[in-house]
């Protein structure tokens, strides 16, 4: 990848180096402004829209509360604790998906770097898989299977990789490894138990929020919340390690120990969302590309990633709920969104300035 | 001199010796007298069943898919330079499900021999869109978009086939065991029908050799020393998409194969591309041989499929390698 950095000037590189970027300017403002707008209006809808009818006053009135007009309890009941925690899910799961992705891929400075590839969604698959087998199909065993498989992977990944220091090469190749190895046991898993909880087991592991309520919610949003909160910390960091290895030792980052955080606080975003709403694919990867090439940046902006993470995941979620005839996870509908909108930009993008 | 064996004439030595395995092993034993006499057209009628009917054409297909991934995996990172990239990066893969999940949830196809002309088109007519959409207009630059498209595009697939799939619990099943990528009941028939592929895959991806080490030190270099770089791709292109596109018709996608082997050939023949290539090749067929062996024998009285046993075997040896101080990047 570093000689196709070099390759091209910064002014005129369309893909290829990716170099995180972290001043907001003026162009990635807007950006944000934009998709923030786009975020409320998603969510107001996401908040009305079901089953139940409702009236755009009903929805205000219930979030805001007394003293503005009083709401029958039962609209209270569905726009507070059934629709509003899955609009808050999509948002928060969606902003530290992209977040876990924008520094996977800075760290790496590979574009098709993301937590997924990396083989953590394959391991908390096989937690999961394993509780299911093991402890049957009780949802706190589920997520604490997928909590655990995750972060044991991430561990097992971590530790593989580490020889004198961690070499981002190696430590992308035992990624590979393990996620390939976890993969096929999630295969073999699958073909051996009964179809019906195969079916079960494979539209979680699609990626879903149908169980995102209030009780798993609010939790591990208030954790990814906190989490995201440390990120500007760690953005200095970023923009030095982008610079290569050589450099960033040179400019006196300790590099082992920074990279070793920052994947930290990565793994740390994804295990939580995973646990909740399984392995949603694509988000990680493709809304920090998406957002790099809307704010037209060198790098990968963070901000604009977030909030792509957030619109992408919340507008397949109110696809997958109320377009769809189907009952789809929403993960399905994230990739074929998410695909074609990237598949879009990189085609504008070729036709503009290649 | 030192009396160390070579990995690459150990790796010669390796085919012979997976060849005589994948007739001789599986799980309908069968003594090696009675093979040799099923070989030469004697023996009962049961030892000719199972050794020329089933292990055979199973062997034929195993060589062709390890052969075909092997190359094209090796093809596909000198090109994109990328390790990440294996040869369904430009949506063969997803291509050749999606259309199986289409021929078995719509079109009532249940035979894996008649999977294959899904395969083959679904797997072409993807790859054709994702280099339609992504190629680069100056081939001076690198073709990371070519990748992002791939990716994305395989994306939209996999989606619409998980959507499909998860919606019909007949073709659920079905795809489960496409998607594992496996060699059981491939006859001389589904080989045959992607013979012409893999030639033509084989020929420009031998086409293209000589020019990849010229790449690998820049694409600019490469122009500057006389490499006429549309060509190159061209040929790269057209021989990784067939070649994949072959495999994943046989076999199903077996992505491990393809991703792993060109990086352990690479540790151990070092960076001339052409070495790479041709000992990917071997190395491929001695994987998926040894890989569909175990699994006839691994979980009697069933069969694990070679797709799972080829990263159950490969995962490891990759790990193990990739800690050694020689392994570098591309």
């Amino acid at each position: 990848m570093r000689a196709a950095e070099r390759e091209a000037p910064r002014g005129a590189l369309v893909v290829g180096g990716e170099r995180a970027h972290v001043g907001l300017d003026r162009r990635e403002l807007a950006v944000c402004g934009v998709l923030g707008v786009a975020a409320l209006v998603l969510g107001f809808v996401g908040l009305w829209a079901g089953d139940f009818p409702l009236t755009a006053g009903e929805v205000v009135g219930a979030l805001l509360g007394p003293p503005f007009p009083v709401v029958e309890p039962i609209v209270y009941t569905v726009v507070v604790e059934w629709h509003l925690p899955r609009v808050v899910a999509a948002l928060v799961f969606g902003a530290a998906l992209a977040a876990s992705g924008a520094i996977f891929q800075t760290v790496t400075r590979n574009p098709l770097a993301s937590p997924d590839v990396m083989g953590l969604a394959n391991g908390s698959f096989t937690g999961m898989l394993l509780a299911l087998v093991v402890l049957g199909g009780s949802w706190a065993g589920v997520m604490t299977g997928a909590l655990v498989g995750g972060l044991l992977t991430a561990g097992a990944i971590y530790l593989l990789a580490l020889r004198d220091g961690l070499r981002d090469f190696r430590f992308i190749v035992v990624g590979i490894g393990v996620s390939a190895f976890l993969a096929a046991a999630n295969s073999w898993i699958l073909l051996r138990i009964d179809v019906e909880t195969a079916l079960f087991a494979s539209a979680w592991g699609a990626g879903t929020l149908n169980n995102a309520t209030a009780g798993a919610v609010w939790p591990a949003a208030a954790f990814l919340l906190g989490t995201l909160a440390l990120l500007p910390f760690g953005l200095a960091t970023l923009r030095q390690v982008e610079l290569g290895d050589d450099l960033a030792r040179a400019t006196g980052v300790a590099l082992d120990r920074h990279r070793a955080l920052l994947l930290l606080l990565a793994v740390a975003l994804v295990s939580a969302v995973t646990t909740v709403a399984g392995p949603v694919a694509f988000v990680a990867l493709a809304a920090p590309q998406i957002a790099r090439r809307l704010a037209g940046s060198p790098g990968i902006p963070m901000g604009a990633s977030l909030a792509t993470g957030a619109v992408l995941l919340l507008s397949a979620d109110l696809v997958a709920q109320h377009v769809v005839p189907l009952t789809v996870p929403v993960g399905v509908v994230t990739v074929v969104i998410g695909g074609v909108y990237l598949t879009w930009l990189l085609r504008r993008e070729m036709r503009t300035r290649g | 001199m030192t009396l160390r064996p070579s990995p690459v004439a150990l790796l010669v030595l390796a085919v012979p010796a997976a060849l005589a395995l994948s007739v001789l092993v599986g799980s309908n034993p069968v003594p090696p007298g009675d093979v040799w006499a099923a070989l030469t057209g004697g023996g009962d009628a049961t030892a000719r069943f199972v050794v020329a009917d089933q292990r055979l054409p199973r062997t034929v297909a195993g060589v062709v898919v390890g052969l075909a991934l092997g190359v094209s995996g090796a093809l596909m990172q000198a090109y994109t330079r990328n390790p990440f990239a294996d040869p369904g990066l430009f949506g063969v893969s997803a291509g050749a499900s999606f259309a199986v999940a289409v021929a078995v949830a719509y079109a009532g196809v249940t035979a894996p021999a008649a999977y294959v002309w899904w395969a083959v088109g679904g797997a072409l007519l993807a790859s054709l869109v994702v280099v339609a959409l992504g190629r680069p207009t100056d081939p001076r630059v690198p073709p990371t978009r070519l990748v992002l498209t791939g990716v994305a595009v395989g994306a939209v697939l996999a989606g619409l086939t998980t959507g499909i799939s998860l919606s019909d619990p007949d073709a659920f099943e079905r795809m489960l065991t496409w998607h594992a990528g496996s060699l059981i009941d491939r006859g001389y028939a589904v080989t045959l029908a992607v013979a012409p592929l893999l030639v033509l895959g084989a020929l420009a991806a031998a086409a293209t050799a000589p020019s990849l080490n010229a790449i690998a030190l820049g694409r600019d270099v490469a122009q500057a020393q006389g490499v006429d770089l549309r060509r190159s791709d061209l040929l790269a292109l057209a021989a990784i998409t067939l070649l994949a596109a072959g495999a994943a018709a046989v076999a199903g996608p077996v992505a491990f194969v393809g991703l792993v082997v060109p990086h352990v050939v690479r540790w151990c023949v070092g960076v001339d591309q052409r070495r790479i290539l041709g000992v990917s090749a071997v190395a491929g067929v001695v994987l998926v041989l040894v890989a569909d062996v175990v699994g006839r024998v691994a979980v009697l009285p069933g069969e694990m499929p070679a797709g799972i046993v080829t990263a159950f075997i490969g995962a490891p040896v990759l790990v193990l390698l990739a800690r050694r101080s020689r392994a570098t990047g591309l």
